[in-house]
Order: structure tokens, then sequence, then C-alpha cells
């Protein structure tokens, strides 16, 4: 006779550990293809909360299998004939001589991740230390201080000496009047009862406003390896401003030899040819500050990239316009991508080297990921300087 | 469960029992496990065993079951049975009374195949099934805690060792000779060729009783299928390295029998899942709910195959054409590559609608048809893709011992290797066997060479 019984897990989850163990080897996955996503999903400008779908593949099991050369049998209806074709094979198209196999027994795993997420990664990726990460999300807060009266209970530093001094003179004040036999001269030291501290609230104050404009080389030396550098660098960046400001806009301008606004999209997918003047994407920048950012209202932050190849003739506008954009901008910054390393100081940055005096403007230098948080460091604390 | 009590069940079951016993089906004591639906997509995700070793494989096996039925991609399956005794089946509160009772009457069905087939009698021992896997999931998780060992490295192995799994020796049930044991009965019968003759007396080599004097000796002898267990005798591992492969080894040669009867065991459960409802007298309505969800089981599957169909097809048509007896004898001798070369015929063939079609440049095209002419070559083409002949057959050729050095050979037969797969898992193998490794296929008809080193650096030659 059968048994039957139920079935009471206890609560107990037993997939949970190899679950667990799952996602992390896709978020290991996911790491490994950082470079795809920055690059190539509209990341910048978006909120916190923003999920993104990113495709894994990886976490294979990989066997020794049957590609799909070979043939088979199905169920049919009983209606085909010979040479009938029953499908098209898309995939093997184009496969190599090499033996790079067909895509058989593919499962690419869709994962949804927040902006919020890839930051994270980002900041693990780049080995960001956990201390400079916690002074980051730290800045978001402007401290003010806001008098509240007076305690009873304080740390020393806001000992309030008049207020404490007071408090024993009134004790000894009644003392005398309670005890006859109390003389003047009696010593009458400090008792933890009359310590007053003061009271102090304080005030978490958010800046005001910020834009942010991405000012980038479009030109044809800008290949996808260099937009991946500037894209990672402005969408650190951005990050970090989105922390210290409630309201971060980005203003995305492109420029060859003229310069155009652009939306963000565009500005990473476009590809144009020509030559490269530099100052035309500055002269856009200003025109776009006159038109809509009042310096007064906004913080207005500026970054280049470029690749440091500009026509030589315009060097000394773009060093004009530099140092008017320098006028206007909290800080302005000029990141020269060189990710064969092949310049070792490209004439742009050599004369913006030599002749710029502002001290809200910053130059770096990035060659490959590695650089991008120095290069990022590298602003930030010549940023908080300038707040000092 | 809705609509139904235990007791219900249970009667039910009574009853299901009791016509199986009548119709002659001879099976172990049978355990039903009530479960919700979360723990049946556990059990389905650890291969049913009610504890198993962790690997990620397992949790990712559970996501994806999830979301496919989150998706409504698939169903879940009505029944979960395994090869156990006492056989454990696992039924799901979710699902209605008539399924539960189909679901009993297949379990049945299941049952009396694991404890009379020749694979399953010959290759496990179901009286051990659940003790075994979990000492299994033991001694893994030993390892794993062990701070000496770690569980990254536990999961390195497992996913090695996983990679490997297949290549095994494909008769269920072989015992394992040793090369040492092969030489020496290689050996004996030799001499046994040498007629006894006292002039002769000198061509046996005097007082070797080892006995394998004289013999050349290779390694291995003959091609050899089994990798892992070549890699855990001639390789270089640790002790708890070699327990967790013969874990592997062990389990994929539990479910061995599973994958060379998946036609047979699941067309037989329909059969008598089919035949024990027959005679239930069912109400009106279950009656309905039956022919619908027993339509849905044995539903052919367009373009592709449906094991639980082609089974079910087959066993019907024996059971017609040459009585019970007859079914009852296919069952127990034949695995699914035997059985569809016996008794797939035309009539058959034509009934299930099968066509053999092929691949020419981009596209699939119909080659053979059921028709006179055509349906043996869809046979053949069906028998070749059948269980093991699914996974390619790829042999250790030789070993090089001076340089540590295997050779692998894949016996093709005009079915390419997946290339990415086949380069990864050579990965996996020369890292396993901590040296080099060197497989010689064909793709596209050219034969191809592909050598991974130990540091698992990759290069193909043309």
């Amino acid at each position: 006779m059968a048994v039957f019984r139920e079935y009471n897990s206890g609560g107990k989850d037993r997939s949970a550990g190899d679950r667990r163990r799952h996602r992390q080897l896709v978020e290991k996955a996911i790491k490994k293809n950082l470079h795809e996503i920055v690059a190539e999903e509209s990341i910048i400008g978006q909120s916190k909360e923003k999920k993104i779908k990113i495709p894994i593949r990886g976490l294979k099991e990989y066997q020794f299998i049957y590609g799909r050369n070979h043939g088979g049998v199905g169920t049919g209806t009983g209606k085909e004939k010979r040479g009938d074709i029953i499908a098209k094979d898309l995939i093997s198209r184009g496969q190599g001589q090499g033996g790079a196999g067909t895509e058989e027994g593919e499962e690419i795993y869709e994962t949804e991740i927040t902006i919020e997420d890839l930051v994270n990664y980002i900041f693990d990726d780049l080995n960001l230390p956990y201390m400079e990460r916690k002074k980051l999300s730290q800045v978001e807060t402007v401290v003010s201080q806001k008098r509240l009266g007076y305690r009873t209970k304080g740390i020393p530093p806001r000992l309030a000496k008049k207020r404490s001094v007071m408090e024993k003179i009134k004790r000894r004040q009644s003392r005398r009047r309670a005890d006859p036999e109390f003389t003047k001269d009696e010593r009458f030291p400090f008792h933890e009862e009359d310590l007053r501290y003061r009271h102090i609230r304080e005030e978490k104050r958010r800046q005001t406003n910020a834009v942010v404009f991405c000012i980038m080389d479009t030109s044809g030396s800008m290949d996808h390896t260099k937009k991946y550098l500037a894209r990672s660098f402005y969408f650190l960046l951005y990050q970090y401003l989105r922390l210290k400001y409630t309201e971060v806009e980005v203003v995305f301008v492109a420029h060859t030899t003229t310069a155009r606004e652009v939306r963000e999209e565009e500005f990473f997918h476009r590809v144009e040819s020509g030559g490269t003047f530099i100052s035309s994407g500055y002269r856009k920048a200003l025109e776009i500050i006159e038109e809509r950012f009042n310096p007064a209202v906004w913080n207005i932050y500026a970054f280049h990239t470029s690749d440091g190849d500009n026509w030589s003739e315009d060097n000394e506008l773009a060093l004009a316009a530099v140092k008017e954009l320098c006028e206007v901008c909290n800080l302005f910054g000029y990141g020269e991508i060189d990710p064969d390393g092949f310049h070792i100081t490209s004439p742009i940055s050599r004369l913006f080297q030599d002749t710029l005096a502002e001290k809200n403007f910053a130059m770096v230098k990035i060659t490959d990921k590695e650089d991008l948080f120095p290069a990022m460091k590298k602003l930030l604390t010549l940023e908080e300087r300038l707040e000092e | 469960m809705s609509g139904y009590t235990l007791a219900e069940l249970a009667a039910w079951g009574e009853r299901i029992e009791e016509l199986a016993r009548e119709e002659g089906l001879n099976f172990y004591t049978q355990e039903f496990e009530l479960c919700d639906f979360e723990d049946m997509l556990c059990y389905q995700a650890y291969t049913g065993m009610p504890s198993h070793y962790p690997h990620w494989s397992f949790g990712k096996a559970y996501d994806r079951l999830k979301t496919l039925y989150k998706y409504n991609i698939s169903g879940l399956p009505y029944e979960m049975v395994i090869n156990a005794n006492p056989c454990i089946a696992y039924l799901m509160k979710e699902n209605s009374l008539l399924l539960q009772i189909l679901t009993m009457a297949h379990v049945y069905g299941h049952n009396d195949f694991f404890r009379n087939n020749r694979l399953f009698t010959a290759g496990t021992r179901a009286e051990l099934t659940v003790e075994t896997f979990k000492n299994h999931a033991r001694r893994v998780r030993e390892y794993a805690g062990d701070p000496s060992i770690g569980y990254e490295r536990v999961e390195q192995l497992l996913n090695a060792a996983h990679a490997l799994r297949y290549q095994i020796n494909r008769v269920v049930g072989e015992d394992r000779l040793s090369y040492e044991e092969y030489y020496r009965r290689k050996y004996r019968s030799e001499q046994e060729k040498i007629p006894e003759h006292p002039l002769l007396e000198e061509a046996r080599a005097p007082g070797d009783t080892a006995g394998t004097a004289g013999v050349k000796r290779r390694i291995p002898p003959q091609p050899e299928e089994e990798i892992l267990w070549f890699i855990t005798e001639y390789g270089d591992l640790e002790e708890w390295e070699k327990d967790i492969i013969n874990i592997v080894r062990e389990e994929t040669a539990y479910f061995l029998p599973q994958i060379e009867t998946k036609i047979m065991n699941e067309g037989w459960a329909s059969f008598w899942h089919y035949a024990l409802l027959s005679r239930l007298d069912l109400p009106e309505t279950l009656r309905w709910e039956f022919y619908k969800y027993h339509n849905q089981v044995i539903r052919p599957n367009p373009g592709g195959l449906n094991p639980y169909h082609i089974g079910f097809v087959i066993f019907n048509y024996l059971h017609e054409k040459e009585g019970k007896k007859k079914i009852f004898e296919a069952r127990e001798v034949e695995k699914d590559e035997s059985f569809l070369r016996r008794y797939l015929n035309l009539e058959i063939c034509k009934e299930l609608e099968l066509f053999e079609y092929m691949k020419k440049r981009d596209e699939y095209i119909v080659k053979e048809i059921a028709d006179e002419e055509g349906w043996k070559s869809i046979r053949n083409q069906l028998v070749k893709n059948t269980g093991l002949g699914a996974i390619p057959v790829i042999r250790i050729v030789e070993y090089r011992p001076l340089d540590h050095h295997l050779l692998l050979e894949h016996e093709y037969d005009g079915r390419d290797l997946e290339m990415n797969y086949a380069t990864e898992t050579l990965r996996y193998c020369a890292g396993l066997w901590k040296g080099k490794v060197t497989l010689k296929t064909s793709f596209n008809k050219e034969e191809r060479i592909i050598h991974c080193d130990e540091k698992s650096n990759l290069s193909i030659l043309l």
C-alpha cells in the first residue's frame, strides 16, 4: 500500500544558497562586461532607479555537444514533401573557417540592474577604496550650525562657560540665603549640575542646481575605445555631482570643426569625419551658458574630452575660450584620452598647461580605465580645494 | 489542495495500485509526497533528490524554471518521480484531483519500469538511491567547509567534472577493469592459444605469476571513453578531488539508464496511466478532464519530438498487434535505441507523421518522409540521435607520460562539435588533468586539431 505524506520544508529554502552563488557569478559576468555596458547604454542622464537590461553571456555549462550542422527527425503534419524548406538557420551565417562555432545552446540572460547598482559596480571596478566612497556620499550634505539654547548635557567643546558660571552664582546665592553660616570666603566649587552646554543643530542645506557640460570631440579620430573612456569619465563625474546637488542638468556638446548641442545617444554614437576645432565646442558651451544658465544661479561644470588632435590654427582661439569658460564655471576640466599612450603631450594640452593659471582649471590624462579614478580624484580634490 | 482531502487522494491511490497489480505491473513500494509549487521547483532543479550537493548550476536551473513558469512558457511537470526503493514521487498540492489521479497512475508505470528494465536493474541500486545522494551531499559539503579546501576549489572542481560527466562508458552496468587486470586477462588468453606441448613450454614465461610479461603495454590499451576515470587514475589529483569526481561519476551512472530509456519510460508510463484511468470508472466531469490532460501529455511536438507521444504510440501499437506479453518483454530488455530499431516501422512512422530533415547551407530541408522509401532512413536517424547518441563520443587515444600530454579523439560521424563548447570543455579538461590536452576532431569534414596547454591557452590547427 502506498504511503502518502505531506512535505514540510519547515520554511527552509534549499535552493537559496545555490541561487545566491549563481547570482554572484552573474554579477561577476556583469562586471566583466562593464565596458560594453557603459559604452553602449544611455546611462548618464538617468535617474538612479532606472533599470537597464543587459545581456550576459557566460555561466554556460560547457560540455562536448553537437553543433547544428547535422540533420534529425521531427514530427510533422504528414503533408511534408521532400525538399521542403522548414527552417532557416541565421546564426550559422558568417561562421568563420577558424572554427569559432555556432551559437548552439547559447543562453543569454537578461538581467535588469539599476543605475545605482551599476555605479556600485563601477566604483568596485575602479577599486575605489571604501573610505573614499563614504566620503563621496557624505558630500551630499553641506552642514550649517544653528544654535538652539543650552542644555545640561553635552560634549566639552560645546561647554558654555559664561552660562555655567551664571548657574554656579545662582546656586551660591541660594545657598547663602538658606544657610546663614555660609561665609563669603568659603570655597564654592563648580558642580556637575552647573555646567551648561550649547545646543546646536546641524542643518543640512543642499546646494543649488548644477549643470554639467559634456563637451566631446566627435571627429573621426575618436574611436570606440576612446569614446568608452570618455563616457565612463562623464558618467563618474555626473554621478559624483549628483551626490552633491539636488538637480543636475546635463548638456552634451559634440564638436568637430563646428559644434552642436545633441542628445546623449547621439553624443556617443555619432561618428563624423573632418577636422577638429576645439574652440568651436567651447564657444558653443559659452553660448548656451549665456542663453540658459546664469552663472549667478547655476553651478556650472564643464568637462571636455578629446584625443588632443586639434588643428594648430585653432589652438590660440581655444585657449582664449577656455579662459572665458573658467570665469563662468565652478570647474573646468580637460581630459585627454589617449588609449594607445601614443602622445606624450599633445600641443594643445601643453599650451593649456603652460599658459593657464586659472585655479579652477584642471587637466587629466586618461590612457585606460585604471586612469579614470585618479583622473576623477584629481578633479574632485581640486573642487574641494576651491570650496575651502 | 482544493476540492479534495488527503484521505480521498489515498483512496484513489489505493484503487490505482490495485488495478496496476491486477494488470501485472510489478513495482517497488510507492511513496507520494505532497508538496507545494516552490518545493516542486526545488525538486526539479535538484534532479528530484531530497538532498543533493550544492552547485550554482542548480541555482541557475531553479531560476530558469521559475522564469519559464512565470512567463507561462512551460507549465510545471505534473509528475516527478525518482528511481528509488521505496519509489518516491511528488504530487503538487496546487493540482486538481484529476491531475493527481493521472499522475499517480503514471507514476506506477515509471515505478514498474524502474524495477524491471534491464538498464535499471543492472546499472542502479534503487534501495540505496536516497542514501547515496545524501552521502554525496554530505561529503561535498564537508570538503567545501574544510578550511584547507574551501568552497571555491570544490566549485571549480565540480565545474570541470560536470563538463566531462557524460564522457563515460556507454555500456550500462559493465564493471570497470583496471588496465592491470586488462593486461592480465589478455596475457592469459594469449597463453591459452599456445598449445599444450612440452617443447613449447618455454614459450610461456616461467615464474611470471603476475602474468603480464611479454604483452606490450600501452596506456590506455584501447581508446578510453571514461575521461574522468582516467584522470583520477593517471592525473595528479588529491584524494578529495578524486572523491568528488567519483561522486559526479556515480551520479551520472545513476542517471544513465534514464537518459537511455526516455522514450520507453515515458511511453510505458503514459500507456499505463491511460489504461488504468480507463478502468477507473471516473465520474463524467473527471473523465473529460482526463482526456484533456492525456491529450496534452502525448501531444505531438511540431518540428520536434515528444518522447511521451512516440513511446505511447509504439507501446499501443505493440499491444494491439502482439499482445500484453510482448510489451512487458520489451519494457524489460530494451533501451530506446534498440526499442526504436526493433519496433519502429512504416505504419508507426506514418502515424507519428515523422520526417527527416537535413541541413543544406543555411536551411533545414525535408530529406525523407514516412513512406516506403523514406521510413528506414528516418528510423536510423532517430536511433542515431537517441539517448547517449546525442552526446559526442570522445575518447582518450594516447597518454604521453613524458610531457604529461593527453590525446583525445572525437569519433566523427558527420556531426560537428559545437566549437565554442568544445574549446571551453577542453579547457576544463586540461585544468583537471593539469597538463596538455589535444583533441582531434573534424569540422565541415575537415580535420581539426585543438590544443589546450596547462595554462588554458588554446590553439587550433587547421
